[in-house]
């Protein structure tokens, strides 16, 4: 690990105002950025540590029927708190399904927003990689890439976003509120995470020394509580990023669909909403022909970048089953297996035991 | 650049001056505060063995700055017995086999207790091991360690009951 200037600021103000000077980072847990230190794929020259700064770890609910989460709310915290987990139910269920117990207990919000991806060429400094090292090549191209994107990708990055999480976040709408010493803004999830273009390393619409201080997710998003889901599909049962994932939600009157949602994971550089195929069910009745044909439009952009084809037929089913899941209604109790297909059946005796 | 840090580890309060802010609280605990109870595995978070409770919750201590946990209370597998007598967890695993080689004991204990303590996983095996999969074992002691989990929990729910029959207050 390099070494760096150790700064823990007391209060939001001096943050930014420390995080202004060059070569500064922001730390909260660290579960991410202190393993990428480790091995020498990022190596700040001053640490800020925003751990301990004062009113960013709650979850306030407005009057407005909104809700903002402080950015310091570790993701356990989040996923077992009882009133977002009833009115957020696959954010909840996307948490849980994501990393380990003890990395829940200390992963953040913000910080959750800023993981980097799993790309094991990013993720080795022998390789070329345009995202860790600008102009040095993709080597993932000619490589292992059966899990890299097959939406939004380039010549110059195919690499993935990890997060579980923003995938119902960016399906519900949510905002990120940052600060910096110009003063606070807010950024729709949708447009804060960026697509490679040919500029890669540049992953976020984040200014330099902007400081997430939160997220909102808006009353509407409450609408879908009772019909929602996410489902990841792992290469083990537990403890793996996703392969693909999609969060589905539905709003229904009378056996129509009023409105749904979908976004998927591992398929792109970024959470990818789906907002054709959440048009198409619009007004139709829910039917297992409508579900796929949702998925058929969520993956329409989709090609190959490397040999994996199979995820974009495994994408589209994700999506038709999760849509087909949602439907069901959301579980009364969180399953035993958070998003897993081994037990996202509902009803007591028709889920699936990965273990006899 | 010198940062001086106090923390409560079992119980006992250690004033430490640290030279360098990249060290990890496992490496603190290993080299420098003569705890090496908790194991060094990937120190990459992802096999667990370091796991400790700060603050009573789970962690890996490999991907935590110590300069950043002033004022936190640590407890590590060294803080967890009464003197002689095993916490249930610990008695648990010797009662059902749940190791071989060891190296993962620690880490895997320290995560059964505060899966325990966050009360989420109820008396469903299931829930067990999808609480349990941040930690590893390389000798695939699974079974004997989702036993011992089930167990130690009952045990020390037994324990929390009120006393009943003549002894109730």
């Amino acid at each position: 690990m390099n070494r760096f200037d150790y700064i823990k600021p007391a209060s939001v103000s001096e943050a930014v105002t420390e995080a202004a000077r060059p070569g500064s980072a922001y730390l909260a847990a660290g579960t991410n950025m202190l393993d990428l230190m480790k091995v020498g794929v990022v190596g700040p020259e001053r640490i800020i540590d925003v751990t301990g700064l004062p009113g960013l770890a709650d979850i306030e609910w407005l009057t407005d029927g909104s809700v903002r989460i402080g950015a310091l709310v570790r993701n356990s915290d989040l996923a077992y708190d009882t009133r977002f987990a009833e009115t957020f139910p696959m954010v909840a269920e996307a948490l849980l399904s994501g990393a380990s117990a003890q990395l829940r207990n200390a992963a953040t919000v913000g910080g959750n927003l800023m993981q980097r991806t799993r790309c094991a060429y990013f993720l080795d400094p022998a390789s070329a990689c345009n995202k860790r090292e600008p102009g040095s090549g993709c080597d993932a191209r000619e490589g292992e890439n059966r899990l890299h994107a097959v939406i939004g990708f380039t010549e110059h990055c195919i690499a993935v976003h990890p997060s579980d999480f923003c995938v119902p976040l960016v399906a519900l709408g949510a905002e990120v509120e940052v600060e910096s010493l110009d003063g606070k803004r807010t950024i729709p999830l949708a447009e804060f995470h960026l697509l490679p273009g040919d500029t890669p390393h540049v992953e976020t619409a984040l200014r330099p020394g902007e400081l997430i201080t939160g997220l909102k997710l808006p009353a509407q998003a409450a609408a879908f509580s009772g019909h929602a889901r996410y489902l990841k599909l792992r290469e083990r049962t537990s403890y793996a990023f996703a392969v693909v994932s999609a969060a589905a939600a539905l709003d229904m009157a009378d056996g129509r669909i009023r409105q749904a949602r979908i976004a998927l994971g591992g398929v792109a550089a970024k959470p990818w909403r789906a907002e054709e195929a959440e048009a198409s069910l619009v007004g139709a009745e829910a039917s297992p022909s409508v579900f796929a044909r949702a998925g058929e439009i969520a993956l329409a952009g989709a090609h190959p970048s490397g040999s994996n084809a199979f995820k974009i037929e495994l994408a589209r089913r994700i999506v038709a089953r999760a849509l087909a899941l949602a439907l069901e209604g959301t579980p009364e109790a969180m399953p035993a297996l958070p998003a897993s297909p081994f037990s996202t059946l509902s009803g007591e005796t028709s889920g699936v035991a990965h273990v006899a | 650049m010198s940062l001086s840090i106090s923390l409560a580890i079992n119980g006992r309060k250690h004033d430490v001056a640290l030279d360098d802010p990249r060290v990890t609280l496992l490496d603190l605990l290993r080299e420098r505060l003569d705890l090496p109870g908790t194991k060094k595995g990937c120190d990459r978070g992802q096999c667990g063995a370091c796991t400790v409770l700060i603050d009573g919750r789970r962690i890996n201590s490999c991907l935590t700055l110590a300069a950043s946990l002033d004022g936190a209370e640590i407890t590590t597998i060294e803080g967890l017995s009464d003197g002689e007598d095993l916490h249930p967890v610990q008695a648990a695993f010797i009662e059902h086999d749940a190791f071989q080689c060891g190296y993962c004991t620690p880490g895997q204990i320290m995560s059964a207790v505060g899966l325990i303590k966050e009360g989420m996983a109820g008396d469903d095996p299931e829930r067990v091991r999808e609480l349990m999969s941040g930690n590893i074992c390389r000798c695939g002691a699974y079974q004997g360690i989702t036993e011992a989990v089930l167990e130690a929990q009952r045990k020390l729910a037994d324990r929390e009951k009120p006393a009943t029959g003549k002894d109730a207050a």
